[in-house]
């Protein structure tokens, strides 16, 4: 709970939700923003350091743990973390062979990576919300909001990578001109090219709509379903203030929703896996 | 909840991560499942391979068994056939051997009668004339009734 603060519902819920940011204040001087007002100010030049550190920190780990699996492994038998770690490689292996259709090395490590990452960013929804935040409240830090896919600049971040090659591909696979063909030429189609040329601002304006609306989609809905799930387990957390039997009903939901909520942390890194491959896919193919 | 730099921090970390994903990490192990996938391939195919040889040994076996146990039965055949001509064989000698002895003891038998034959013939010549000779109580000539006497024996 913040120090400054009141402890009032409100401003629990409040705090929960606000990123340690780092950005220039109006004044001049850099630092770390008090509160969600100071933050908003800071405007586009402001950097949240906890959706940073625990991302690229859980990404590291990943990588980590995948390499040291990576040098181990063999022909020969495999066991322990290297079974597990062939277990998921497999499982992407085969849900990019089931999706996509092309010869693109990307694909699948691109899809190793966004699933387990973002399993990880997930999983830490998983921790009693006022863990971390309070371990960090005793080495001086204000706000530190653990889950990274519960920030939209996470799953934006990373829906904009995906947005990016899904536009290279398609220019590398249809071309500059293939590929304006396909923004512009469907879904209404004509033989008459007077009628061609009518159909391109209604054409490239469905397109276009759905082209965006793609790593839109993608991000937002991992972000609401995280942010969801997170705002629950602040508000059963909020129980655990209301006296012993609301305590022990809050402890109960608690783990209720966190079991449930393993299937979502799953599925969303899973869909999110999945539609990052079919969106590639759609790039790499001719309509 | 602002959108803010953390984006453009987000898009750099995601692209690193996946080069390095792509780099370091699932080629070795991609090519260590690819590798295992074919030695088990090659392991069935050969433990099929041993199945057949297998197969093609015991049937061999049984082949080569059989064979032997014909041989062993016509070497035990053959050995009693033998054996047979052996025993007829030892028991025409042997007959012939007896009746060989058994010849030449009748042969010595009559060779020893005869001979005691002539001492008892002899003898009783001997006698014949010594008794006549008392009862005539005369001097016979025994030149004389030699050849009476010869004539005697050869009636004996």
């Amino acid at each position: 709970m913040a120090s400054g603060e009141p402890l009032t519902t409100t401003g629990y819920i409040k705090h929960h939700l606000q990123n340690l940011t780092f950005g220039q204040f109006p004044d001049g001087t850099w630092g770390l923003a008090h509160g969600a007002a100071e933050a908003k100010a800071m405007g586009f030049w402001a950097i949240h350091v906890d959706t940073m550190f625990w991302s690229v920190f859980l990404g590291a780990l990943f990588l980590w743990g995948f390499r040291k699996a990576a040098v181990r492994a063999t022909s020969g038998t495999p066991s322990g973390f290297l079974n597990f770690v062939e277990w998921i490689v497999e499982f992407v292996d085969e849900n990019v062979r089931g999706s996509f259709s092309h010869k693109n090395d990307l694909i699948a490590p691109l899809a190793l990576t966004l699933f387990v990452w973002v399993l990880l960013m997930n999983l830490m929804d998983l921790v009693p919300v006022d863990w971390i935040p309070e371990i960090a409240k005793l080495m001086g830090i204000e706000y530190m909001k653990v889950v990274p896919t519960t920030d939209p600049n996470a799953t934006f971040g990373m829906a904009l990578g995906v947005f990016v090659l899904t536009l290279y591909y398609s220019i590398k696979v249809k071309g500059v001109g293939g590929f304006a063909a396909e923004l512009t030429m469907q879904p209404f189609e004509a033989k008459n090219p007077i009628l061609k040329v009518l159909f391109i601002p209604a054409n490239f304006f469905l397109e276009f709509v759905s082209l965006v609306s793609k790593p839109v989609s993608l991000s937002l809905r991992l972000f609401g379903n995280l942010f969801a799930g997170e705002m629950i387990f602040i508000l059963i957390a909020l129980l655990f203030s209301g006296g012993a039997i609301l305590a022990v009903a809050g402890g109960v939901l608690q783990w209720a929703w966190a079991v449930f909520h393993i299937l979502i942390v799953l599925l969303q890194a899973f869909i999110f896996m999945t539609l990052t491959i079919v969106y590639l896919e759609m790039a790499h193919s001719h309509h | 909840m602002n959108i803010n730099l953390t984006l453009i921090g987000q898009s750099v970390a995601f692209v690193v991560f996946v080069w390095f994903c792509m780099k370091f990490v699932w080629p070795p192990i991609v090519s260590a499942l690819n590798e295992r996938k074919t030695k088990i391939a090659d392991g069935l195919a050969a433990a099929e391979e041993g199945q057949r040889a297998k197969a093609q040994a015991q049937e061999q076996v049984t082949q080569v068994t059989n064979e032997a146990k014909e041989q062993a039965q016509e070497i035990i055949r053959r050995a009693e056939k033998r054996e047979a001509e052996m025993v007829e064989e030892a028991k025409g000698t042997a007959r012939n051997e007896g009746d060989r002895i058994l010849g030449a003891a009748r042969g010595e038998i009559e060779k020893e009668a005869n001979m005691a034959r002539e001492a008892l013939r002899a003898q009783v010549a001997a006698l014949s004339v010594a008794g006549a000779a008392k009862i005539l109580e005369q001097e016979v000539d025994e030149g004389a009734h030699a050849k009476m006497l010869d004539n005697l024996i050869e009636q004996l």
